[in-house]
């Protein structure tokens, strides 16, 4: 039985979600030509939290959803079959600012895989990236966030998980999960 | 969750688990089709072989573009250009490619089984893509992803497969891939050609078109399959008569009072089971099942080739 533990509760993470939000107007201005693309699976609840805040302040921002799974690199390697999830993609990202958003940034191939994904929808003119969780060791490609919510340090037998509230928790917390 | 088949040589022994699964993997696969760059790099180190004992259009066609978005390496044999013209086995031919290198076969073949009897001689994944009057699965999966699409469900949809159902193996896939999906499924052509015992798979039978439209919400049209009958003993008296009996026309469908869809799995014999009229019109999804037959494909494949494992 996994040990679960409580590493960020509600009023911290929405403290922290704030903060990222306030980096990105900071940075995009009025979000003319930038566009939010959630990565599937887990990035997608942060990115629609993400908008969620944005409109409270009147901002408006362009959104996408990309699903990483046909660019994984480790097809075929595991026992459990890599299934494909919803791309949603009604703008193209040519000449676009995209901010690509994940919930947790371990390894890094997850965020390859979806760049690899977005670039399927145009060349966009910079991509930065926006990670709730970044566990620090781990890296297996060269890949860091732009935009980092918290530096986890943790072990491999260790898992980060991001629990939102669009998915039935009664309010969004980040868990450490000791295998 | 994975399949729980290693090649796909049938509907009739999937579960309706990897039924749906394949559906939801298609439905992410319509997507990718319809973007600007169709294809995906996930079968780049995988190499399919398409084995077509049998004439075919549309199902090879299918295939091959399935295959080729997916980004795997394709070869393509007909058995028209072959050394099978030169008295090759079945097995020889197979061996012979797949000492190639080949990691998955698909095949068409006239006899019933050949596709059953090659999966278990060969370490390469087989799909079925006809074989004989036995099945043909990807086409009975791309039916019924079709009336999902259409009508919002397949649960519960009363179809009528309408012909030449004797030497159809699209109508028996047809009838295990629905009817696992929770259709009614009815038969309806001539008393030669529908099988004997059909009933004993639960479907029911009708001989009179009329009464089979009125029942049904779906009319899948199939071809006589002249091809297939044997030659001096005819299973009607002439197409003309089969036409008038059995032929979907615009007055027929006008006659119901309700809409129905109309499907058929090609190639058309317009003016024979089907009128130009009704399989141009509106309520045809005849061009959908084509375009998601590349989908179901893509899907059945995507899925199939995660049993081949990757060695390092």
């Amino acid at each position: 039985m996994a040990k679960k533990i409580t590493l960020i509760n509600g009023g911290l993470l929405n403290m922290i979600i704030q903060r990222l939000c306030r980096q990105l107007i900071e940075n995009h201005k009025d979000f003319s030509s930038t566009i939010l693309i959630g990565l599937q699976p887990r990035g997608v609840f942060f990115m629609e939290r993400i908008v969620e805040e944005f409109a409270k302040s009147g901002h408006v921002v362009k959104w996408g959803i990309v699903d990483p799974t046909f660019y994984r690199d480790d097809f075929r390697i595991h026992d459990k079959p890599l299934l494909a999830k919803s791309t949603d993609m009604k703008h193209s990202v040519e000449g676009m600012n995209v901010v690509l958003i994940d919930d947790v940034l371990y390894t890094g191939r997850t965020i390859r895989a979806g760049m690899e994904g977005l670039m399927e929808y145009g060349r966009p003119k910079s991509v930065e990236l926006l990670v709730l969780i970044d566990r620090k060791k781990g890296r297996e490609v060269p890949i860091e966030a732009t935009y980092v919510g918290k530096e986890v340090e943790s072990f491999d037998n260790q898992r980060v998980r991001v629990m939102w509230k669009s998915e039935g928790e009664k309010e969004d917390h980040v868990i450490f999960l000791n295998d | 969750m994975k399949l729980s088949t290693k090649h796909l040589i049938a509907i009739e022994p999937l579960t309706k688990t990897d039924i749906d699964l394949i559906f939801s993997q298609a439905d992410e696969f319509k997507e990718v089709l319809n973007r600007p760059i169709k294809k995906v790099p996930s079968l780049r180190d995988i190499t399919v072989a398409n084995l077509f004992f049998e004439n075919s259009t549309r199902t090879r066609l299918s295939f091959e573009l399935a295959e080729k978005r997916l980004g795997a390496d394709v070869v393509n044999f007909s058995a028209s250009t072959s050394s099978v013209k030169k008295g090759e086995t079945l097995i020889d031919t197979v061996n012979n490619i797949l000492a190639m290198k080949v990691d998955m076969v698909v095949m068409r073949h006239a006899s019933p089984g050949a596709c059953q009897f090659l999966s278990e001689r060969t370490n390469a994944v087989v799909v079925n893509a006809g074989d004989g009057t036995h099945e043909h699965p990807t086409q009975g999966l791309l039916d019924a992803f079709s009336i999902r699409e259409k009508l919002g469900a397949v649960k519960g949809k009363k179809v009528v497969i309408v012909g030449d159902i004797t030497h159809s193996r699209v109508a028996l896939s047809n009838i295990y891939c629905l009817q696992k999906l929770g259709a009614e499924v009815m038969v309806c052509g001539p008393t030669t050609l529908i099988p004997k015992h059909i009933e004993s798979l639960g479907v029911k039978v009708e001989h009179n078109l009329q009464r089979a439209l009125e029942w049904c919400d779906v009319a899948n049209m199939l071809r006589i399959q002249l091809e297939r009958q044997d030659a001096g003993i005819p299973y009607f008296p002439s197409l003309r008569e089969y036409t008038e009996l059995f032929g979907l026309t615009q007055d027929r469908l006008n006659s119901l009072g309700k809409e129905i869809v109309i499907m058929h799995p090609g190639p058309i014999n317009r003016g024979v089971e089907i009128s130009s009229e009704v399989a141009d019109g509106n309520n045809s999804i005849i061009l959908n099942q084509v375009e998601n037959g590349v989908a179901i494909r893509m899907a059945s494949i995507f899925l199939l080739a995660q049993g081949i494992k990757r060695v390092s």
